[in-house]
């Protein structure tokens, strides 16, 4: 056969040109043993400090929300596998890419604040974005501007905790950071991209 | 009800770019709900061994010292201790915004206490670890929390400048 193996892996990865092949997380990695470390050693004190009624407790607890969370995780891939096969390569780019400027930080800020659900619809649509042609700093800019002015998170958690005069003026204060945070991502990547092969 | 919204706006989402991508082709749209698929079935160990997990993480972390740490006097030192704070916080939001809850109640900076949420928010390690590297590439992510870094820091600067809400 006349398959080139150089070739097949960035093809069946499907990350775009400009971010060159990488690879995302196994399913289990050195991450996931530092977490399960932690779990362990901390049931084990929760164990001790509060018997096996306490383990119990937390378990089920956790279970549920466990099976709560897992249908928006599936709807979550799903989005972000839709996303990267519907929006066109060649327009992403050009809006989002590293040469979008200031209007791709200020769509990706846009999309970020937009986008329904928790960190099961974020990243994975980040990912999306990043495969079919965003450039780093626009994908920042939509994690950050998730992450600080989206309205999920604020609506479903921080309002109800931290109160909503708290929540507000911290969204207001937090608005510029997701554009300063993609300028800076572009700033620093295309400095680093080389010396640290990003 | 505002989780039902979410879920709504979610599934709602979801069905909108299923239509999109069918009338584009539709073998797209299976192509992309089997890769969407495939991705949900490799993330599902991790989450479940984080959400099922962080709930002992966070019924032993010392939340009074934290809380503590985040006092009016405490200046940059203490935005910084917000800062190592937020990002070492496990748990999910209940945990990260209760303990901004109570340090503010309990008497805490606001300069401090708006670098503790933004830094948690911004790059808490558990969240990093267990739903960002698993769904995006490792190297953006690193690179992602390193020039988020700055954020927290301007964010207590913002606030000493325009004064609490």
């Amino acid at each position: 056969m006349s398959e080139s193996p150089l070739k097949t892996e960035p093809a069946d990865n499907g990350e775009g040109a400009e971010t060159s092949p990488a690879r995302k997380g196994k399913p289990f990695g050195w991450s996931t043993f530092v977490i399960a470390v932690l779990v362990v050693v901390s049931a084990a004190l929760v164990w001790r400090r509060d018997g096996i009624d306490g383990v119990w407790t937390i378990l089920f607890h956790d279970i549920s929300l466990f099976g709560e969370i897992m249908p928006r995780v599936l709807a979550g891939c799903l989005l972000g596998g839709l996303i990267a096969a519907v929006l066109p390569h060649d327009k992403v780019s050009k809006s989002l890419g590293p040469e979008s400027g200031l209007k791709g930080l200020l769509i990706g800020t846009a999309f970020g604040a937009i986008l329904p659900g928790g960190p099961f619809t974020a990243y994975p649509v980040a990912s999306a974005l990043l495969a079919v042609g965003a450039d780093f700093g626009a994908t920042i800019a939509m994690v950050v501007s998730w992450t600080l002015i989206g309205y999920g998170r604020a609506v479903a958690w921080e309002m109800p905790i931290m109160g909503a005069d708290f929540t507000l003026w911290r969204i207001v204060i937090s608005l510029p950071m997701p554009i300063l945070a993609g300028a800076l991502g572009r700033f620093v990547y295309v400095r680093v991209r080389h010396r640290f092969k990003l | 009800m505002t989780a039902l919204i979410i879920d709504v706006l979610l599934w709602g989402s979801l069905i909108g770019v299923s239509i999109i991508a069918w009338r584009q082709d539709k073998a797209v749209l299976t192509v992309a709900l089997r890769k969407g698929g495939m991705d949900f079935i490799n993330i599902v160990p991790r989450i479940a061994l984080g959400v099922i997990g962080s709930g002992f993480i966070a019924a032993i972390i010392p939340s009074e010292m934290i809380v503590g740490g985040l006092g009016p006097d405490t200046g940059w030192l203490g935005v910084a201790t917000a800062v190592v704070a937020g990002a070492a916080t496990p748990g999910g939001p209940v945990i990260g915004f209760s303990i901004g809850a109570v340090a503010l109640k309990g008497g805490g900076g606001m300069p401090q206490v708006v670098a503790y949420v933004v830094a948690w928010a911004l790059f808490a390690f558990q969240r990093l670890i267990l739903w960002e590297i698993p769904f995006m590439p490792a190297r953006f992510v690193w690179f992602r929390a390193m020039v988020s870094l700055p954020f927290p820091f301007l964010a207590a600067a913002i606030v000493m400048v325009i004064g609490k809400p």
